[in-house]
Order: structure tokens, then C-alpha cells, then sequence
């Protein structure tokens, strides 16, 4: 495969935490990561607690900063990348919404209108729609269950029209009936918009339903890279 | 009572200063029967603070007598004090004591050059020093209110934050909701006390101004006057710190410094 045709390649991610004497010592977090992602592929990202996992993946979206190593997106160095330019092409859900004060509306404009664009009430109902949350712009953000804002959160993220997202655990924190409605949104927003995606999860069942690669990670280091089929047989 | 006993003004004022200190640490005893143990720090403190305002009682004596540009440098190393007290406050904001000299310099700076240029503010030492011990205190509290309120903010909304930075805001734009609430809670106290003014408490300039034989009405207008000095140069500085302090608390990438 040609380099270019990945939308994103790390090239020996390291990331550590400075020692800050006599109290902290300085901790390795992430060593030696590199993988690709090529277009219209779900990786998932899984390893035990405190393998590294989010902090693989705020490094994608440059919210953290690699120690060493870099990030090529559709070829070119995220560094030569203005922040706010490359988050906007590579959108983020975290475990919580944190939804910002204000109506759903407000919420779903917000990424748009730092890039300068005004969505109309119209665009915003359609992508409302399409997460299964028609007529519920005008309501305020705070009455909203953990599964609804999860909605928003995602559909705030694709108002950006991101060629990428990053999920860090989208479900973890909710119920199972809400688990899996967020699941079944997730995968058919994936495949209508032929989203490439970066999935980081704790569940294998989960990765194996949803990815079509995995990334095993085990104390910062990758322990596994390839077909989530083969590497999460059952 | 001790006037009685301690005739010369020196051997009164020590005595008087003991049964203010007595009285202090007799409501530290009292407070401990509450479970709250201040009594070993107290000494400390006061023994710290007569030594300071002796201290500098002995300096102004001294520069009272001196000539303009003296009161320059007590202001300006009172603006140094402060800001490494302010500094003190704000863990964790990194190179926070240029931060809090460059805002009180700004904020205190400005709005006593112009009380100058007006003549509301004689340029004698005799009142440019106290008055401007009064500014540059006020600046310091309110900044000190201001950056730890803001960093209280950031830390509890850093989710808030990075969720913002993640679809493409500014550090500005991801901060503001919390840099509006810290700027409002250090203006509450500063704005409290023109409220209360005369009701609740009448400041030491007026009460000075009133035995020294001024008018108390002019005194009355007078100590508002040092009030809204005080008042506007805290809200100039805290104004200047708000516009740096999101800097400081950012990468050049646009990365939250302080998550916890």
C-alpha cells in the first residue's frame, strides 16, 4: 500500500512524564508505538488499565505531546499542522460528554463556528436526525441522560465533518442498554460516512464486534498489531 | 487602663501590642476546643508581623524626611513583595510571578499615575506611600483570588476544556466560561466594600483624616475617593492577568498544562 493512501501513520511514539526531584521520577508512558491507519479502517486500540491506551490517543489529535516520534496525517507531519486545523479533521468522543452550558443546538454549532461557519437550524435538526435525537435542539444540555449526551457528543464531534474520529471509551460509562444503542449509532455512522476510526476500548467482545484491526498494548508498548478476526478469535 | 502604668508612648505601645497579641492567641485556645489547631503557627506570625511593620514604621520615618523619588522605590519594591506573594498563591501557573508583577504594575501603575496627574494624590511620600500601600495590597488580594479561583476552574473542568480544544477552539475561546467566573469572584469582595462603605466599616484614612481636624465630610468624600482607586486598580490587574494568564497555562500546540 502506497504511504500516502494511510490517513494516519506513528512513527516511534514515546511519550514520558518529566521527574520533577526529589518527589517524582520521571514515567514512561508509551514506547516504541507505531502503526498505521489507512482509510476507512476501524482500529481498535485494547490493552488492561494503564497500558497507555488514552494516551495514545490524545496524542493523535495533538492534545498531548509526543517525547519523541511523530504523527504523519495524509502524509505530512502533524506538526506543520496549525492545532485547531487538525483537530478539526480528526474529531474526538470521550468517555463523558462534558457538554458545554447551553442548548443541544449550541453544542452542535460550536465546532463549526470556530472554523468560521454557521450552521442553520435546518443542518443542525438533519444531524440531530441521524443520531436519533429529532426535536431535541432547543433542550437544554443539562436534562439530557448519559446515553443522550453521548449522542451529542458524537454528533458535536461530526458537525466538524471529520475524516477521522477518536473514541476513547464512548460507552464505558454508560448502561448496557445505552451501550449498545451508542454501538449500533457508532457503527452506522462509520459505514454511511466511511469514517476512519481510532477505537479505544477495554472490551474485547466489543473490538472484535466493531474493528477491523486491533493494536494490543501492554505497559506502553505494543504487544500486538493486525487482523482483529485473528487477534480477538474468540 | 495602661496609660495608667506605662507612661513614655514606646513602653505603652509595647504593652498595648502584648494585649493585642494575648487576646489573639486566647481565640486560638478557644478555637482549638473546636478541633481546629492554629495555636503553634500563631507566635510565629505575630512575631513575624510586629517585626515587619516596626520595621517598615523605621523606614518611613526615614524617608518621610527624604526626597520624591524615595516613594518609587518603597512602591516598587512593595510591588515585588507582592507579586512573589501572589506567586505563592497561583501553584502550579507557570512563571507566575512575572505574571502578578507585570499586572499589578499595570493595574496599581496606571490608575496612580493618573490619581497624580489629576492631583487627587499629592506627590509627597507622606501620602503617595500609604495610599499606595493601599493600591498594591488591593491588587495583590484580588489577583491572588483571581488566579486560584481560575486554576480551581481549569482543574475542575478540564474535560470541558479539551473537548473544546478537540473540535478546533482556541485555548481563549475553551477558557472563557472560567476565566468570566474567577474575574467575577474577585471582584465580589473588592465590590462589597465600596457597598459597605461607612455601614459597615469606615476605612483608616477618614478616621485619621477626621482627628487630624479635615472636615468629615470632605474625609467622607475623600476615603471614597481611595476606595475607587484601590477598587479600579485591583479590577485593571486582575483585567491584565486575565488576558496573559490563558499563556501560561498552555503549550504553544494548544495543550492543557494543568490537569490536576
Amino acid at each position: 500500500m502506497d504511504a500516502s493512501s494511510y490517513v494516519l501513520e506513528c512513527v516511534d511514539l514515546r511519550r514520558e512524564l518529566p521527574a520533577h526531584p526529589p518527589k517524582i521520577p520521571a514515567k514512561l508512558l508509551l514506547d516504541k508505538v507505531s502503526f498505521s491507519v489507512a482509510r476507512g479502517e476501524v482500529l481498535a486500540v485494547v490493552g488492561p488499565s494503564g497500558a497507555g491506551k488514552s494516551t495514545l490517543l490524545r496524542l493523535l489529535n495533538r492534545l498531548d505531546e509526543p517525547t519523541k516520534g511523530t504523527v504523519f496525517f495524509h502524509g505530512k507531519d502533524y506538526r506543520e499542522v496549525p492545532p485547531g486545523e487538525l483537530r478539526r479533521h480528526i474529531g474526538m468522543v470521550m468517555q463523558r460528554a462534558f457538554l458545554f452550558p447551553g442548548t443541544i443546538a449550541d453544542n452542535v454549532r460550536f465546532g463549526p463556528k470556530q472554523h468560521g461557519i454557521d450552521l442553520t437550524n435546518e443542518a443542525v435538526a438533519d444531524l440531530l436526525a441521524q443520531v436519533g435525537l429529532a426535536g431535541f435542539g432547543n433542550r437544554q444540555a443539562s436534562t439530557l441522560s448519559g446515553g443522550e449526551a453521548q449522542r451529542v457528543a458524537i454528533t458535536r464531534a461530526l458537525a466538524n465533518e471529520p475524516e477521522m474520529l477518536l473514541l476513547d471509551e464512548p460507552t464505558s460509562a454508560l448502561d448496557d442498554a445505552a451501550k449498545s444503542g451508542i454501538e449500533s449509532l457508532l457503527e452506522s455512522l462509520i459505514r454511511q460516512r466511511h469514517l476512519t476510526c481510532v477505537w479505544v476500548t477495554h472490551d474485547a467482545a466489543q473490538a472484535r464486534r466493531m474493528a477491523d484491526k486491533v493494536l494490543m498494548l501492554e505497559a506502553g508498548r505494543v504487544t500486538a498489531h493486525g487482523d482483529a478476526r485473528e487477534l480477538l478469535h474468540a | 487602663m495602661l496609660s495608667h502604668f506605662f507612661p513614655s508612648q514606646l513602653s505603652l505601645g509595647i504593652a498595648e501590642c502584648i494585649a493585642a497579641a494575648l487576646i489573639a492567641l486566647l481565640a486560638m485556645v478557644l478555637a482549638r476546643r473546636r478541633g481546629v489547631d492554629m495555636l503553634g503557627e500563631l507566635p510565629l506570625a505575630q512575631v513575624r508581623g510586629i517585626v515587619q511593620i516596626v520595621a517598615v514604621g523605621a523606614i518611613l520615618a526615614f524617608l518621610l524626611r527624604g526626597p520624591q523619588w524615595t516613594s518609587l522605590i518603597v512602591l516598587s519594591a512593595m510591588m515585588l513583595a507582592a507579586a512573589t506573594i501572589v506567586r505563592g498563591r497561583a501553584k502550579n501557573i507557570p512563571r507566575a510571578f512575572t505574571l502578578a508583577l507585570f499586572s499589578i504594575f499595570v493595574g496599581a501603575g496606571s490608575v496612580l499615575a493618573i490619581m497624580i496627574v489629576l492631583g487627587v494624590i499629592p506627590l509627597r511620600v507622606s501620602m503617595l506611600v500609604p495610599v499606595g500601600s493601599m493600591v498594591i495590597a488591593s491588587t495583590m488580594n484580588m489577583q491572588s483570588i483571581f488566579l486560584d479561583r481560575f486554576r480551581g476552574e481549569i482543574t475542575s473542568h478540564v474535560g470541558e476544556i479539551e473537548s473544546a480544544l478537540a473540535l478546533g477552539a482556541t485555548p481563549d475561546v475553551a477558557t472563557i466560561p472560567y476565566l468570566r467566573a474567577a474575574y467575577k469572584a474577585s471582584l465580589i469582595p473588592s465590590i462589597d466594600n465600596v457597598r459597605s462603605l461607612g455601614i459597615v466599616w469606615i476605612p483608616g484614612i477618614m478616621a485619621g483624616m477626621v482627628l487630624s481636624g479635615a472636615s468629615p465630610i470632605y474625609a467622607a468624600l475623600y476615603q471614597f475617593v481611595v476606595i475607587s482607586t484601590i477598587f479600579s486598580a485591583a479590577a485593571i490587574t486582575c483585567l491584565t492577568a486575565s488576558y496573559l494568564v490563558t499563556a501560561r497555562v498552555f503549550t504553544a500546540q494548544q495543550q492543557l498544562l494543568i490537569r490536576n
